[in-house]
């Protein structure tokens, strides 16, 4: 038991990571990742969101109707976005400012409902929570590294601290939309090239 | 049939609970919220357009109810004595409401400064409004007796090219705050006396 539960934790850290193995939930993932403080912030929302919807679908997938199942999963899942949405609000307002529409926009992120429907539908409680914790941490790891990278070149900053001397002139493409995609698809590239050794 | 009635009651149920719970959230964080904006979004906005002032109009603030809202006055102070308020007042722009904070010199009538407070209008179009931007310093200096309009609708308010709608938004905002001011004028001057 338990041993499987820490296998349901860590396939999502690099087995079945979201963005990169799943390739799902792009359109936050190109976004947030300007800088590293939206990219941790979005992650850790998302992350709070995956692991409870999770658990309460996992709770009550024996009561819930399989002609109504979406339903019910969306609404479980937007009461959670909300919550976060309010809290985030409430305590880090500058990050709520930054990440703006992406914060609503978790409740249609295919992970969550992916999970939802793909995982805690069909599974017990423990480790459905092992699921969206692993899945979230992943997210999250896969997020900051893209942002690290963008952040660093596009901006010469981590963090808002400066990574280079005065020399250096930044290469806004990287924070651009477009550096979006090619950063990803090199992080894609790479992994696929260590994957299949 | 069974099938049917199970269908409704786990979604309302489920809905009704999760409609609670968010209920109590929403009033568990309402206070710190209100000041989270406070701080971040309104303060700057108002400091930026009360720049000569030497007390803190966010701690000499006072609320008068008009119609059927409260509205939030901040108090400008030049040595002690009261020059200028700012308070925010809201028009339509392209993609929702427009907050705009609205400074007045409360001995000539004249409008201090404007500033956007909370848009959500399209990066790099309506958001050129915001800040320190020439848009917005068209407002500044200007008497209330002016009728706050674009110019293609007869008023004397330069339009953003690329932005009308955002640019009537925001004319509607500081029309709003003239009659708001106008209105509530011997009330101002009644709190002000007391603070």
């Amino acid at each position: 038991m338990a041993q499987s539960i820490a296998k349901e934790f860590t396939k999502g850290l690099w087995e079945e990571i979201p963005p990169f193995r799943l390739v799902l939930g792009l359109c936050p993932t190109l976004a947030v990742t300007k800088s590293v403080d939206t990219a941790i912030g979005m992650g850790v929302g998302l992350t709070f969101v995956l692991v409870c919807s999770n658990m309460i679908i996992s709770l009550l997938r024996k009561i819930i109707p399989d002609k109504v199942r979406i339903a019910c999963y969306i609404v479980v899942i937007a009461a959670f976005v909300t919550v976060v949405e309010l809290v985030m609000q409430a305590f880090t307002y500058p990050l709520y400012l930054k990440l703006g529409i992406f914060i609503p926009l978790i409740v249609v992120n295919c992970i969550v409902l992916g999970r939802a429907e793909a995982f805690a539908g069909k599974n017990p409680v423990l480790p459905s929570i092992a699921d969206g914790l692993g899945m979230g941490i992943g997210y999250t790891l896969s997020l900051t590294a893209l942002a690290a990278i963008r952040e660093c070149f596009g901006a010469g900053t981590l963090l808002g601290t400066p990574v280079f001397g005065p020399w250096f002139h930044p290469f806004t493409f990287m924070v651009q939309a477009p550096g979006a995609f090619v950063c990803l698809g090199l992080m894609l590239c790479i992994m696929n090239i260590i994957g299949s050794k | 049939m069974r099938e049917m009635i199970s269908m409704v009651v786990v979604l309302t149920v489920l809905s009704a609970v999760s409609g609670g719970m968010l209920a109590g959230v929403r009033m568990g964080t309402k206070t710190r919220i209100e000041n989270q904006v406070l701080k971040f979004q309104k303060a700057p906005a108002i400091k930026a357009i009360l720049k000569n002032v030497t007390n803190d109009p966010l701690k000499d603030r006072f609320n008068i109810k008009d119609k059927n809202q409260e509205v939030t006055f901040f108090l400008g102070k030049h040595d002690g004595k009261p020059t200028d308020i700012a308070f925010e007042t809201h028009g339509q722009g392209h993609e929702g409401p427009i907050g705009l904070m609205v400074g007045i010199d409360i001995n000539s009538d004249k409008i201090v400064g404007v500033r956007v407070t909370t848009t959500t209008e399209t990066p790099g179009m309506g958001t050129r409004a915001n800040g320190d931007s020439p848009f917005a310093a068209q407002f500044a200096g200007k008497p209330l007796t002016t009728v706050f309009k674009v110019k293609t609708d007869g008023g004397s308010i330069d339009v953003m090219s690329g932005a009308t709608v955002t640019s009537r938004g925001i004319c509607v905002a500081a029309t709003e705050a003239k009659d708001i001011y106008m209105r509530l004028k011997p009330e101002i001057k009644k709190k002000i006396a007391k603070m």
